[in-house]
């Protein structure tokens, strides 16, 4: 069940240059078990992202490393200090808030200047800096305005800049674009990883949308009831999810449950020889990997199977072909293109494609 | 339909609704107009205007003294209400302890308690501890009395404050005590002027809590009373006057204060009970 043991090569690569390191945390509220004995490293200057449902833990653990909640087990250490028994405003962290929390009573400049000013950072200092952080979030023809004068991106890039203001070492991204409109969000993505290139903080990024997950983090976490399921880059998290909720949370999946005997895979209608030992067994094979087979033509590491279709999603680009093989599986198919399609079909995919699962 | 009967039922009810409103504010009209009626309170209607009972009033001594003396406790009243409340309010809002709910109760029951339990105990206890009675046990009177007011009013005003706010202060390196005087202060000001004019006009116009506790100094409404004994006398329309004045002032200020602290929300428990101190 917990696939964090099926990855350590990812947890060993960062090993070297932890920022943050998660050493077996808890969180228990009550009788319930929000975090359950998570270890996980951060590399600086590292985009890490924490996905997962509602309800998974993982603004529990932003809020643990800011400081807000107390583990109920374990420790939070950044560059060899220990943070977990800091207050919120002795750690060299800034989070930028799911409702951004802007102080309604100062103006934007006011609000990014606030973190310089309770540390009494000198006056000459704090207006060149405020400038610079409204610059990088280019909102300096706002700085006189009251957050309830701004729309939601704007206030959104005051949070940004009143937290980088601070040059925290780790930022904390709490759900951040899930206010915006669609269009507002994709274009505040681009933003927000150009601006984590440029100025080479760490992000720890917060969000349930797996889409946004995969276009912006170097690594992914994904947590699933408290725990961590997988810890990839998004294509290695894509291309060989460990589990079947794995799979099925990061993008479409087919899972094919079958069993192996005697050398030969047989999920359904689907049968290929795998020098496995016998049991069950779980592939997940994506939508894009099948192809229809317009010749009949199969190579030996293909398989080949004849299914009709029962509905076509269009899709712009691509179409969602819904498949009948038979025995009662249906297959997902993504292809290009091409025009209503009816009837019965020959499909292939090739075997590498078809990823071996854990429950 | 529903234009059809109440337009049949609107001539009683503006009837009634005057024969109300006649009943409440007519008397206050009549006091305003024998305030500058030549020949006093007799004499029906009043014929000849003046300014004399105005001008006999700001010569009044007596009458100023016990307006100062009203000032200086409400002021007192207010900052001591204000300042326990402001920790009652909070304890309420963040903390979880034992009792919690009875503490609760405990801190607004002044609200309903008869002035004249409030009065006698604190007068017991002033006799208890000592203490002489004067304008200083007046000022606790009402102090410790309108805390359940401050405790409404800026409980009202932490329920309704973004929690996120105080986290971001932390969050950005504000000490707690820093996070305290520039963001949560700050968000409580409106509740806190409320709170303030409000505490300050029940404090003004406080009878029967004051008449327990009072000493040598009188105030205002002690004052005007002790008067009333002696009849009235176009002078006390002429005071009166003046206090309707300032105190629709202050309560239109107060509203508007609510009103926007509050962002249209209900009145909560203070609308009535607000009346009996």
């Amino acid at each position: 069940m917990s696939a964090s043991a099926a990855n350590p090569p990812e947890q060993s690569t960062t090993d070297g240059a932890a920022l943050l390191e998660v050493r077996n945390v808890a969180k228990r509220f009550g009788a319930l078990d929000v975090l359950k004995n998570i270890s996980l490293n951060i590399a600086s200057g590292e985009f890490l992202t924490l996905l997962g449902e509602s309800g998974s833990g993982k603004t529990t653990l932003l809020r643990l490393i800011a400081g807000f909640e107390q583990p109920s087990a374990g420790e939070i250490w950044m560059v060899g200090e220990r943070l977990d028994i800091l207050p919120p405003y002795k750690r060299r962290v800034n989070t930028v808030f799911q409702n951004y929390a802007l102080f309604p009573h100062l103006s934007a400049r006011d609000n990014v200047a606030f973190g310089l000013r309770v540390k009494n950072t000198p006056a000459s200092e704090i207006s060149g800096r405020v400038e610079e952080a409204l610059g990088m979030v280019k909102m300096q023809g706002f700085a006189a305005a009251r957050p309830c004068k701004l729309s939601g991106g704007q206030q959104q890039r005051i949070a940004l800049a009143r937290a980088l203001v601070n040059r925290p070492q780790l930022l904390l991204l709490d759900e951040p674009l899930s206010a915006l409109d669609a269009n507002l969000r994709k274009q505040m993505q681009s933003e927000l990883k150009s601006l984590q290139r440029e100025i080479g903080i760490t992000f720890l990024f917060v969000t349930h949308d797996q889409e946004e997950a995969m276009a912006l983090s170097d690594r992914i976490a994904l947590l699933r009831d408290g725990a961590l399921e997988q810890v990839a880059p998004p294509r290695e998290i894509y291309a060989h999810p460990a589990t079947a909720y794995t799979a099925q949370f990061i993008g479409q999946t087919n899972l094919l449950r079958g069993e192996i005997r005697g050398s030969i895979a047989t999920c359904g209608a689907l049968r290929w020889p795998l020098e496995e030992t016998d049991g069950p067994v779980i592939f997940s094979l994506r939508p894009e990997a099948i192809r229809i087979c317009a010749d009949g033509k199969r190579q030996t590491n293909e398989v080949k199977c004849r299914g009709s279709i029962r509905q076509q999603l269009y899709g712009g680009s691509s179409e969602l072909l819904e498949v009948d093989c038979g025995s009662g599986q249906t297959l997902r198919v993504r292809i290009p293109a091409c025009g209503p399609l009816t009837g019965e079909h020959e499909f292939i995919f090739s075997l590498a494609d078809a990823v071996r699962v854990q429950e | 339909m529903t234009a059809n009967s109440s337009t049949r039922r609107a001539p009683f009810l503006a009837l009634y609704a005057t024969l109300v409103f006649g009943f409440i504010y007519l008397p206050i009209v009549v006091l305003i107009l024998y305030s500058f009626n030549r020949d006093g309170v007799g004499g029906f209607p009043p014929r000849h205007l003046t300014l004399n009972w105005y001008a006999q009033l700001f010569a009044d001594s007596a009458i100023w003294d016990s307006v100062l003396n009203s000032l200086i406790v409400a002021a007192g009243s207010v900052l001591l209400a204000l300042t326990l409340g402001l920790l009652a309010a909070l304890a309420l809002d963040r903390a979880d302890f034992p009792g919690k709910a009875l503490f609760r109760r405990l801190v607004l029951l002044p609200l309903i308690l008869p002035g004249i339990i409030t009065g006698l105990s604190l007068l017991m206890f002033a006799v208890f501890a000592g203490m002489p009675l004067s304008l200083f046990t007046v000022f606790l009177g009402h102090g410790t009395a309108l805390i359940s007011v401050a405790t409404t009013e800026l409980f009202a005003g932490l329920q309704k404050m973004d929690r996120a706010q105080e986290e971001a202060s932390l969050d950005l390196g504000a000490t707690p005590w820093q996070t305290f005087w520039r963001i949560t202060l700050p968000n409580l000001k409106l509740s806190l002027i409320a709170a303030g004019l409000l505490i300050f006009t029940l404090s003004t116009d406080e009878i029967a809590v004051t008449f327990f506790l009072i000493g040598r100094d009188n105030t205002l409404p002690l004052e005007i009373w002790g008067r009333l004994r002696r009849g009235i006398t176009p002078e006390i329309n002429a005071v009166s006057t003046l206090i309707f004045a300032v105190s629709v002032g202050l309560i239109v200020i107060w509203y508007h204060l609510r009103a926007r602290s509050l962002g249209g929300r209900s009145q909560e428990l203070l609308e009535t009970p607000g009346e009996s101190s």
